[in-house]
């Protein structure tokens, strides 16, 4: 237990959990919004992301950028950037409804019991993650430098970076533009009506394929977005990826409130520092466990998380 | 109301009683006298014994046997698979409970034995294997209520990420702890004693046949025992908590009693399981536990059959085989070796069988009706 | 029923397609060519799938490419390649190498890469009588086992470790080290007997997860800034190294990356990018290829497309030590393993004498340490003088 180890680095470690947990929080949106509509643990979603972090590598390949490149200028990176995003969004997108349609789909068709799900899930799940490990070797692939860390400002010891606030304020406006399209919008409208009641909601003309669709697809964003950030933070990315950050960001939207798109944010935000904080205390080799220490804890006290579930009633 | 009618046995002539409609293969088996029944329960046992001679068929054998792996050892892998699965049925097929960290138990039991065992750990009690087993299945029985006692307050799929949770943490633990050793393991675990006339120990290192016996032996025995408590007031409680807490609770099912019972007899025939694994190993580190193992026999339950025993059996062994099989295969268009692509062949082979049959290969028949109810209340989509 | 007899012909089906496939597969080895000692196998065990593919994959590599060498000389495939995928792991591993003893033309073994699985797989090789060389598992206690067919190929970690504080105090000269590991039985062990030899000047230490189980290391980057380390130094596998260096950098902290011959690999430059693994030192009981005059380096690129990496070298000359057996006549197990006990080989990485328990003559041993370059090339930089 080092404790003045953990008050002298306190700053640092708070602003590289949070930076961190908002790449958790937009990962675990997808979690939370399939739980929401359909109650069901999305297992193939860590592979969304993970072909997200691929796509974006794949089209900064094209411009014939790795890990040795320089970092080229402004206009490029932030041309670059959008490239990148947009090849996640799309990839991670178009997996996620992959997924739905042929995973799901054929059986909610047959109205099959919701343990089938959880295991179809985990069959798509090891069949892409597995076909990119062979197809990759199982190699690392690294990152180009688009963004070179630079200190923004700097308190006593915290040094800001221009990539931590990049990802803390992409995150950020996400979750509200989200936010709003869940709670405005008619889509939106739809989504909240299947979450709280989906025969009804059919009965009164949404239609319900479009709505789980929609579903999954908006997941599917949010994880190419986290998947891009991740490649720039992390610097490498690996067939295996999305399952280990999968695992910490089902842990923060259960630790939020599972269904609750804020409970996503504040889960993911949460994990991400006191798993820094665990780390200096205890030791880099507990910082999993702390996170599941805490997620045990926190559901003894409240069994439905910080936020409580149910994405239609809690006003997200 | 036509199709109702026709749901009606009653409605059928007896002549024209279809198989399906009579119980298939299980029917017939359970209309059989108990001579005959017996008879053929012998038969089957003593063809599992015979199982590691496979090879040996004409035609049929070389198709069946591993390749890229011994095939006594495969068999004996598929063995510990087959307990974990029946002991994960208890706890999610008879008793409903989501749980996705069942190899902690696989874990306690093995790391018990290790520690009372190796000469490598703290304790340097270094029993026997024989003598370690009781201690590691009470111990495993124990963490099971230990784990059980905070967490089967939550519902559902709170339960499963809790339960992931804790297997985490005892992964973590192993690697971490000094005590449990790590990467580093446990070297010289001692096999099962015994050994041949000529002096020969009967569990050697070279031949995995004898450790197979082992294993079907214990499958056989925790069979018999988990058939029984199904059909005793322990199985009816478990039943109704499965089928509708609240209303078993109401009805007097005192549930948190008995959805301990399910985690307790799950995580001791899990602790078996690791002790099994241990024997045969003789050296074992925290590289074993990990998350998707767990994963992958649960996989296995819901992939059988939920909640049916022998579908239990068949799910285990389908998940320790198929990979297995897999290995050491050419395949056919670009003549690269299949095995890397075993886990990835795998997860579609997963995907097929459950839209094919969501209730699993040998559905429970209870599950399967209530599937066929779920079917026709189908809202439009 | 129809409908079920349907599925269970379809379920047939795609175990047919298996199993036809594996028809394909069963054994077409080649006619036993009369020319000298032809028609036995090699084997490689270890792994080539799984989370520790790449370390097994490289060490394969070199292992197979002596072999084409060598039946390229002969002009057919006189000896034949056999490999054993073990994942790496403990738990598979004694069923792969129970199938592999079954094969009774195999002469010789290059592996278990791993210490863990070495554990579980060598008593059944030592059962079996088949002479294993293993190019990389570097537990010390491997050879207190006393098995007769047991042989190692570098340096076990008591004489890496030692090496790697001589030359962080002697060389780098730092004050101030912070030691870290990746938890394994390699990484930590080595961290253990740096810490040891390294005393008072140990800044601070720090565990991580292993290789695959941790990506991100804000806090141990912000432990090494904070106790102000000028040298870092990792027990663990090149991805995380590099991985960390890469995070190190982007934190601003200026010092060397110090490492064991686990880190010896372009991996590392790969992950952290070559500007930021400029500097750091890896050390290898090994000596550099160029000393020895081959053409390895560049043989290995022609063959696998990739640069050789951790181990490779030693594969090779484990391979070569083998395949010198079969031309000096030794065509059984038992003939190879004596063989082994008297052998004295001069590869690329090393001279290859072994004692009696199977470890390198300790006298031959060498640890140099090297250095990557601008374009992630490990450069040979000193010979660490035994301590």
């Amino acid at each position: 237990m080092n404790f003045s180890g953990l008050i002298q680095d306190f700053g640092p470690l708070t602003i590289t959990g949070l930076a961190q947990g908002a790449i958790i929080a937009l990962f675990a949106l997808g979690y939370t919004l399939v739980y929401g509509v359909l109650r069901l643990i999305n297992f193939a979603h860590s592979e969304v992301f993970l072909l997200g972090s691929y796509a974006c590598l794949i089209v900064w390949g094209f411009f014939g950028l790795d890990q040795n490149s320089a970092t080229p200028n402004v206009f490029s990176v932030i041309g670059l950037l959008l490239l990148g995003l947009m090849a996640a969004i799309v990839i991670s997108g178009l997996t996620a409804l992959g997924v739905e349609l042929v995973a799901y789909r054929p059986l909610r068709r047959r109205n099959a019991p919701p343990l089938a799900f959880l295991i179809t899930a985990i069959g798509a799940s090891l069949f892409i993650s597995e076909t990119v490990g062979v197809i990759t070797k199982r190699n690392i692939k690294a990152v180009p430098p688009l963004i070179r860390p630079a200190d923004v400002f700097v308190i006593g010891n915290m040094h800001v970076t221009n990539l931590q606030i990049l990802i803390i304020v992409l995150a950020l406006v996400m979750m509200f533009v989200l936010d709003r399209f869940i709670n405005r919008s008619r889509l939106g409208r739809g989504i909240r009506a299947v979450a709280q009641n989906p025969d009804s909601a059919a009965l009164m003309g949404v239609n319900k394929s479009r709505v789980i669709a929609l579903v999954f697809l908006l997941g599917g964003l949010m994880a190419g977005i986290a998947a891009v950030m991740y490649d720039l933070k992390i610097g490498v990315t690996r067939f295996d990826a999305g399952f280990l950050l999968g695992i910490e960001a089902f842990t923060a939207a259960v630790l939020g409130g599972i269904g609750n798109l804020r409970g996503a944010l504040l889960g993911g935000l949460l994990l991400g520092v006191l798993q820094n904080y665990a780390a200096s205390l205890f030791g880099t080799q507990w910082l999993h466990a702390a996170s599941f220490v805490l997620l045990v804890l926190i559901l003894l006290v409240r069994p439905t998380g910080l936020l409580g579930e149910s994405l239609g009633r809690a006003r997200a | 109301m036509s199709d109702v009618k026709v749901d009606k046995p009653a409605a059928v002539p007896a002549d024209k009683k279809n198989w399906r409609s009579s119980g298939g293969v299980r029917g017939w088996f359970g209309r059989q006298h108990w001579a005959v029944r017996t008879v053929l329960i012998i038969v089957f046992a003593v063809l599992a014994y015979l199982l590691p001679y496979a090879g040996d068929i004409p035609v049929l054998g070389p198709q069946i046997i591993t390749e890229g792996i011994d095939w006594p050892s495969a068999l004996f892998n598929m063995s510990y698979y087959v307990l974990l699965a029946l002991g994960l049925n208890v706890v999610v097929g008879f008793a409903g409970l989501l749980d996705l960290g069942y190899v902690g138990f696989f874990a306690v039991g093995a790391y018990t034995v290790a520690l009372l065992t190796s000469p490598d750990s703290i304790l340097k009690t270094e029993w026997g294997w024989l003598a370690a087993v009781p201690v590691a299945l009470a111990v495993a029985m124990v963490s099971g209520l230990i784990l059980g006692w905070p967490t089967l307050r939550l519902r559902g799929d709170y339960l499963a990420i809790v339960t992931l949770g804790f297997a985490e943490i005892i992964r973590i633990f192993a690697t971490s702890s000094e005590t449990l050793r790590g990467d580093r393991g446990f070297a010289d675990i001692p096999h099962p004693p015994g050994s041949y006339s000529d002096g020969k120990p009967i569990f050697g290192v070279a031949d995995a046949t004898p450790y197979y016996w082992l294993g079907l032996s214990v499958i056989i025995l925790v069979i018999l025992g988990v058939r029984n408590l199904d059909r005793s007031r322990v199985g009816r409680s478990w039943l109704a908590i499965r089928e509708d807490e609240e209303a078993a609770e109401i009805m007097g099912v005192r549930t948190i009693k008995y959805k301990l019972w399910a985690f307790a007899i799950g995580a001791f025939i899990g602790g078996l399981g690791g002790v099994m694994f241990a024997g045969q190993q003789g050296f074992m580190n925290s590289q074993t536990f990990i998350l998707q193992f767990s994963i992958l026999v649960l996989a296995g339950v819901v992939m059988g059959g939920s909640g049916n025993i022998f579908g239990a059996i068949l799910g285990g062994a389908l998940i320790s085989y198929i990979p297995d099989r897999l290995r050491g295969i050419e395949d056919p268009i670009f003549h690269t070796d299949l095995f890397g692509f075993r886990f990835a062949i795998f997860g579609a082979i997963i995907i097929l069988i459950m839209i094919f049959r969501p209730q699993g290969l040998i559905p429970s028949r209870r599950r399967a009706m209530e599937l066929k109810d779920r079917e026709k209340e189908v809202a439009p989509q | 029923m129809r409908q079920v007899l349907a599925r269970a012909i379809g379920g047939l089906a795609v175990i047919g397609l298996v199993a036809g496939a594996a028809a394909c597969n069963s054994s077409s080895s080649s006619d036993d060519s009369a020319s000298g000692n032809c028609g036995y196998k090699l084997a490689y065990f270890g792994a080539l799938t799984g989370s520790s593919a790449n370390l097994g994959v490289n060490i394969e590599q070199g292992f197979e490419l002596a072999i084409n060498q060598y039946n390229d000389k002969k002009g057919s495939t006189c000896i034949e390649v056999a490999k054993f995928d073990s994942q790496g792991e403990p738990a598979v591993a004694p069923g792969v190498a129970r199938n592999l003893v079954a094969d009774k033309k195999i002469l010789g073994i290059v592996g278990p890469p791993f210490s863990g699985e070495s554990e579980a797989a060598d008593p059944i090789f030592e059962e079996a009588g088949i002479p294993t060389i293993t190019p990389s598992a570097t537990r010390v206690s491997l050879a207190a086992n006393g098995w007769k067919t047991f042989h190692r190929a570098v340096a076990n970690d008591d004489a890496q470790g030692p090496a790697a504080a001589t030359y962080i105090k002697d060389t780098l000269k730092a004050q101030k080290v912070f030691v870290a590991d990746d938890q394994s039985a390699y990484g930590a062990g080595l961290a253990d007997i740096v810490k040891q030899k390294l005393g008072s000047a140990v800044a601070g230490t720090d565990k991580t997860e292993a290789d695959g189980k941790q990506t991100d290391f804000s806090a141990v980057v912000q432990k090494v800034v904070s106790s102000g380390a000028t040298v870092l130094f990792y027990g663990g596998y090149y991805q995380n190294a590099g991985l960390i260096r890469k995070q190190l950098t982007a934190a601003n902290w200026k010092g060397t990356l110090v490492g064991g011959d686990g880190m010896k690999d372009a991996g590392l430059a790969k992950a952290s990018g070559n500007a930021a693994a400029v500097g750091t030192i890896v050390t290898c009981p090994c000596s550099p290829p160029e000393k020895s005059g081959g053409t390895f380096v560049a043989d290995y690129k022609a063959k696998w497309n990739v640069d050789a990496g951790t181990y490779s070298d030693v594969a090779f000359d484990a391979a070569n030590l083998l395949l010198a057996g079969i031309d000096a006549g030794n065509t059984t197990p038992e003939k190879m393993n004596t063989y082994l006990s008297t052998a004295n080989y001069k590869g690329i990485a090393n001279t290859y004498k072994f004692t009696s328990t199977g470890e390198l003559d300790p006298s031959l041993i060498k640890v140099w340490a090297f250095k990557f370059d601008a374009t992630g090339n490990q450069v040979a930089d000193a010979e660490i003088p035994a301590a």
